[in-house]
């Protein structure tokens, strides 16, 4: 909610306190007369606003204004030729020599109700480019010198009659094979990672929680990390585990058994 | 003598940039236009008058500049696709995808090409990264609930990114024909053939033949070359149209 700030809220009152004292004593003449004829009348101001229970959310000498208006339109007399009777000289003004009347008060969220919040934003440029031009520099001054020094593998020719031990899958697929040893390849090589991607595909709609706060959703977040965990301990015991014959080994007892 | 000098050069560098040539292609607002003042106008006409930056909107949400929220790993992804677009265009000039050459022309490249060595270390080691950019991208995007409404889909064409991109590494893999190659491919279509119901024709189709041969490697490099980049520029583009639609970044958590 916005804050009202202190110096309008004083005025506010100070301004309230001194109609109050003013209307004291016409309103005390004027309620008699004005309450048949309020109940016909076209504003939407309740009939029973003087008691002085809305006297806060209504401004007195709104209340007022609106009671010798209705008083006036009760006091004219209806004349065929229309609702509105211009030309006619007796109709006075209202207490404050006012020509307008209250209609009905529009309390502030009652009809407009503001769903999106201004949101404190910053130009793309340059907060956002800046960021992203010192990443894309730092991760091409990374895969430059990482290049110069370390280089991509080039074994021998291929060779289809001669089997290396062990045989592996790219990195990312070696989670798979890792599973390969467990089940019946089927279910390790196909059902397995189709169902994860399965699952994966339709998370936000199997997820119908509408937090995103990690606090409010622990299920999801507890559930995704161990499927990520999952994945990446089989990937990493399949890269550095694994020896001759896909046999399980310590990486510091019978060496590396991996290419990138 | 060094003021004389620093005079003409800005004298130049006013001439050139005051030039008709020169204002018709950096349009306004342009940083290399003359008299780029930093102001609100100037800053929104950047983002608006470049062909690559306006795949941004003007202006983002705060907290989403910060580099701890996304760790640029979306950003990064992309980055790395294109470099690995350039240094696949090279390696293409000194490659022909057939089993008595392909091996031979990968040796050729990095002892007899300049900077052939590096450009192959670079497009091997960024397809690596790619992956893992891409994996953790996916991460980031899952623990910050940002796969929800109104994004849902968004995250679907992500989960196929994530696909396309193993499938990019994977058809790569099997190019230098080397032992490496050959029986990580076997192993990996291996598991390919064990699809319930059509698990041989799968295989067939993926190695186009029985067992993987010169056949293959033709068509695991038009794969690699042309249609899975081809494929997944598509989806990219999608990709990248929906976080603005669907209202930009996510958050704040």
């Amino acid at each position: 909610m916005t804050e009202v700030p202190e110096h309008l809220l004083r005025r506010a009152k100070e301004a309230r306190e001194r109609l109050e004292g003013a209307a004291a004593t016409p309103e005390g003449e004027a309620t008699p007369a004005a309450a048949p004829p309020a109940a016909e009348a076209p504003d939407a101001v309740p009939a029973a606003a003087p008691g002085g229970d809305d006297g806060e959310k209504i401004p007195a000498h709104l209340l007022d204004r609106s009671r010798s208006a209705a008083e006036q339109a009760a006091m004219a007399p209806a004349a065929p030729g229309g609702p509105v009777a211009p030309a006619q000289p007796s109709l006075p003004t209202g207490p404050g020599g006012h020509t307008q009347r209250l209609l009905t008060v529009v309390k502030s969220g009652s009809i407009q109700d503001v769903k999106a919040m201004p949101q404190d934003r910053v130009h793309v440029w340059p907060h956002l480019l800046l960021g992203e031009f010192v990443a894309a520099l730092f991760i091409t001054a990374f895969l430059l010198i990482f290049s110069v020094f370390v280089n991509a593998p080039l074994l021998e020719l291929a060779n289809v009659n001669e089997t290396p031990n062990p045989s592996k899958a790219p990195w990312y697929f070696l989670g798979l094979q890792e599973l390969l040893t467990m089940f019946h390849p089927m279910v390790a090589g196909v059902t397995i990672p189709g169902i994860a991607l399965f699952l994966l595909i339709l998370a936000p709609y199997i997820d119908r929680n509408k937090a995103n706060a990690p606090e409010n959703r622990k299920f999801a977040v507890s559930l995704m990390t161990v499927h990520l965990m999952f994945w990446a301990i089989l990937v990493m015991i399949g890269s550095f585990f694994r020896g001759p014959g896909f046999n399980f080994i310590f990486p510091w007892q019978d060496g590396l058994f991996f290419d990138f | 003598m060094g003021t004389q000098f620093g005079d003409k050069a800005s004298d130049l560098m006013g001439q050139v940039q005051g030039s008709q040539a020169w204002i018709s292609i950096f349009r306004p607002g342009s940083i290399f236009r003359k008299g780029y003042t930093d102001s609100p106008r100037n800053r929104s006409y950047v983002i608006m008058n470049s062909v690559l930056y306006h795949l941004h909107p003007v202006k983002v949400k705060r907290h989403g500049v910060r580099v701890s929220y996304t760790l640029c790993l979306g950003g990064l992804s992309f980055f790395l696709f294109i470099l690995l677009t350039v240094t696949g265009i090279f390696l293409m000039f000194f490659y022909r995808p057939t089993a008595a050459q392909a091996w031979d022309d990968i040796y050729i490249l990095q002892t007899e090409v300049a900077f052939g060595l590096l450009v192959r270390n670079i497009h091997r080691w960024g397809a690596h990264l790619m992956v893992l950019t891409v994996f953790l991208h996916m991460a980031r995007v899952f623990y910050h609930g940002a796969y929800k409404p109104p994004r849902e889909f968004n995250w679907v064409i992500g989960v196929i990114l994530l696909t396309l991109t193993l499938l990019l590494s994977f058809t790569g893999y099997l190019l230098p024909w080397d032992q490496l190659a050959l029986w990580a491919v076997t192993v990996g279509t291996n598991m390919m053939g064990f699809t319930p119901v059509f698990g041989d024709q799968v295989r067939f189709v993926l190695l186009s033949g029985v067992e993987i041969g010169t056949d293959t490697l033709l068509r695991w490099y038009v794969l690699h070359v042309l249609m899975l980049p081809f494929v997944l520029i598509i989806f990219l583009a999608v990709h990248f149209w929906r976080v603005r639609k669907d209202g930009g970044i996510s958050g704040p958590l």
